[in-house]
């Protein structure tokens, strides 16, 4: 039918590599979904705190983004960082901006599941007499993320899709990267990536179906 | 710091590949929401054991890196069915069709929105499927979809960012380049990224607004 000859042998040779690096990909995914919901928990108290300066930098990153392309934020990390003599490496910059990037999209995600929680749970934490502090951190805290699991699933998800990315600020560790340097040796571009592509396609499964296995595990209640 | 090797020149080059931008999210999301919506209807009239190999396939475009999308759609048609055609063509394909993806669930969303009882009302007035369709379920989707829809096209945007990939020079590779020439990275990012805030910030506000505005009545 069409004059060329699908050469599977070798893509599938290189399967140790890509495995390798995609257990890269999931090292910058996991870390940047770790300490970005940390980030995310402190631009949530940011805003709630009432003082301005603090929920203007909430604001400020949150917008900045939702609103910019990931790529963007992960050059901005690379060469916008560099033209102040910060010189991160190809790991530290992607992680970066994609941490920069799951934090904005989870205080927003979290703002929303703050709606959820009436006043009164709050009211009635300083009735029993928490402080302001102890009633976020006891009362409101355990409901947000609880209520926001499926959305921080799907966030990560999209870090993972992200890490693909890495591979324009010299990235070549990750998933992505390895089949790119595998593509430049073999030129088999369509049979490589289309592993590449089975493994990202299988990784998000895993997460997606093991975060509702979870989630009917921890939410039973 | 504040001299700078920029000249209007630059600024023509930058405002192309803004243009090129623009341009291709403008034709992904109009094929992408059409096919979005031919999809969608489709999952949602035959149910979930017939339209299975359509969700699955829908899936694969959420699933996978759009960076590795265009990869193999460029190498599938350029290596494999051997057809020359541009790179902005296989960028707007494989864009139009993760869009698909994205909008049948917003589609199939919005519609699950109808309560059952307002249709069943509508077919016992004699209306026939497509007055039901038109006259009740699509006022009343679009103010669920319409939202979640700007959402999606913005974020089309700011995904078609990827397309250098396919050698089509949109506005973030334009700057890369002259990033490249000048060795301003700073201020060509910033200005790249700040026409992107401009374009996506008001509508996502708007879109924001719409949601508060139609959530309660």
């Amino acid at each position: 039918m069409f004059n060329y000859t699908f050469q599977w042998k070798q893509a599938l040779a290189r399967l140790p590599q890509m495995l390798d690096g995609a257990i890269v990909t999931m090292q910058i995914a996991i870390l940047s979904m770790a300490i970005g919901i940390l980030l995310a928990v402190v631009l949530t108290m940011f805003r709630l705190s009432g003082n301005r300066a603090l929920s203007a930098i909430a604001k400020t990153w949150v917008e900045i983004a939702r609103n910019t392309p990931a790529l963007f934020q992960i050059y901005m990390a690379h060469f916008g960082l560099g033209s102040f003599g910060i010189h991160l490496s190809p790991f530290a910059s992607i992680l970066l901006g994609i941490t920069f990037n799951n934090a904005g999209y989870l205080t927003e995600n979290f703002r929303g599941a703050l709606k959820a929680i009436p006043d009164t749970q709050t009211r009635a934490g300083r009735s029993l007499g928490f402080g302001a502090a102890g009633a976020f951190r006891y009362i409101v805290l355990p409901q947000m993320l609880r209520i926001s699991f499926l959305p921080m699933t799907n966030q990560m998800v999209w870090a993972i899709l992200m890490t693909s990315l890495g591979v324009t600020v010299g990235m070549n560790s990750d998933l992505y990267g390895v089949t790119q340097d595998l593509n430049a040796l073999t030129f088999r571009t369509f049979e490589l990536f289309a592993v590449a592509a089975v493994i990202f396609y299988l990784i998000t499964k895993v997460i997606t179906l093991g975060a509702r296995l979870v989630a009917s595990r921890l939410f039973r209640y | 710091m504040f001299d700078t090797a920029l000249t209007a020149a630059d600024f023509v080059f930058l405002a192309k590949g803004a243009g090129v931008t623009i341009i291709v999210t403008l034709i992904s999301v109009l094929a992408g929401t059409i096919l979005g919506i031919l999809f969608g209807v489709f999952r949602y009239q035959v149910g979930a054991i017939w339209a299975a190999p359509l969700t699955f396939v829908l899936d694969i475009f959420r699933s996978i890196p759009l960076l590795i999308q265009l990869v193999l759609a460029n190498a599938f048609i350029g290596t494999i069915l051997q057809i020359r055609i541009s790179g902005f063509t296989v960028a707007c394909i494989v864009l139009s069709m993760y869009t698909a993806a994205f909008c049948s669930e917003i589609v199939r969303g919005g519609i699950e929105a109808v309560p059952a009882t307002t249709r069943r009302a509508a077919r016992s007035l004699g209306m026939t499927w497509g007055q039901d369709m038109r006259e009740i379920v699509l006022p009343l989707a679009t103010r669920v979809a319409l939202p979640s829809w700007i959402g999606l096209a913005l974020g089309v945007m700011k995904d078609s960012a990827l397309v250098y990939v396919v050698q089509v020079t949109e506005l973030l590779k334009s700057t890369q380049i002259l990033i490249t020439r000048l060795q301003e990275p700073l201020l060509l990012l910033l200005i790249c990224g700040a026409f992107y805030f401009v374009i996506s910030f008001p509508l996502a506000r708007f879109g924001g607004y719409l949601e508060k505005r139609w959530s309660n009545d």
